[in-house]
């Protein structure tokens, strides 16, 4: 695991550790088992045509649940995600794959952040912040919020 | 003004669903995340931190069973809401996206049971027309009967 991150560490402002993801036809496939969402929409080219997006979309959850690993990395393993949203604002489409494994070139997205608050509420060292996710073209298709409690070992001492 | 068998259906609520959080679950949903973290696979190593055991990544509540998703995008309240804003003209649903507060780590072997709550449906102008806002309050308690997290889902029905 990565360090952890502390509430002293942070200031209004501060980047969210951007995390990296490459969304594949193969990824939505193993997304769709592991979350239970069969809808053709994220697998069958001629579904998606006829349902007017062009191609299989990457599914909401699943991006998601990339901007949630966003936040847990970040915070490390005492740091408490408390409060979390995200909106879909525009379609991703995912890379197709080449071989068995390896995604044809094409685009990779970013999940990122930036602290807006830092503030402390009942005894907790807490820290807001505005996470969404890049596209290739560096075009923000979700975006949201999150909530966190740090541990703070000067204040708390 | 919306019409009244939509409007009946705010406060409605769902019937219950157990939900059984399986270690094995918890690791394929992880992978499929590409979220390699060891508190969500490692035995050893998550009974080493704070934790004590294996936790699901925040937003995994496990395999319900009732509905037929991981997820409370698939229950049957959801459902009625969707079919009856559909009959109502409006069959095109949007996600609007979700919001959570999350009041305990899940942890794997955990029961969980979920309620679901129309909490409200309104209508709204926009530049692409007129959308129905649906809200869907999920309460998720555990077998110790702790809240572990709230879900808010919009859905946009045009």
């Amino acid at each position: 695991m990565s360090k952890q991150l502390y509430w002293e560490d942070i200031e209004v402002g501060s980047q969210v550790t951007p995390l990296s993801k490459v969304a594949t036809t193969q990824m939505l496939v193993k997304w769709a088992g592991a979350s239970g969402d069969f809808n053709p929409l994220h697998y069958e080219d001629t579904f998606a045509t006829s349902q007017g997006v062009g191609k299989p979309i990457v599914h909401g959850q699943l991006k998601r649940a990339w901007l949630i690993q966003l936040v847990t990395d970040w915070i490390g393993e005492q740091g408490i995600l408390k409060k979390f949203s995200c909106q879909f604002r525009a379609m991703d489409h995912p890379r197709l794959m080449k071989d068995m494994s390896e995604p044809q070139e094409g685009e990779t997205w970013w999940c990122k952040g930036k602290v807006t608050k830092k503030y402390v509420e009942g005894g907790e060292h807490y820290v807001d912040c505005d996470i969404w996710i890049e596209n290739g073209k560096g075009e923000k298709t979700t975006t949201g919020s999150a909530t966190v409690a740090l541990p703070s070992p000067i204040l708390s001492c | 003004m919306l019409p009244q068998e939509i409007v009946q259906l705010i406060g409605k609520t769902g019937e219950i669903t157990v939900l059984e959080v399986e270690k094995g679950a918890i690791k394929k949903f992880a992978d499929a995340v590409g979220d390699a973290n060891p508190l969500y696979r490692d035995e050893e190593y998550a009974r080493s931190t704070g934790f004590g055991g294996i936790v699901a990544p925040p937003g995994f509540f496990g395999w319900p069973t009732k509905w037929k998703s991981a997820m409370p995008f698939f229950s049957e309240i959801r459902q009625e809401v969707v079919d009856t804003i559909a009959k109502a003209g409006y069959s095109r649903i949007l996600d609007g996206g979700i919001e959570y507060d999350f009041y305990h780590p899940v942890r794997a072997g955990d029961t969980l049971s979920a309620l679901s709550k129309v909490k409200d449906i309104r209508e709204r102008e926009a530049k692409a027309g007129k959308m129905i806002l649906s809200v869907i309050e999920t309460t998720y308690t555990n077998q110790n009967g702790d809240i572990v997290a709230k879900a808010h889902q919009t859905l946009i029905s045009r």
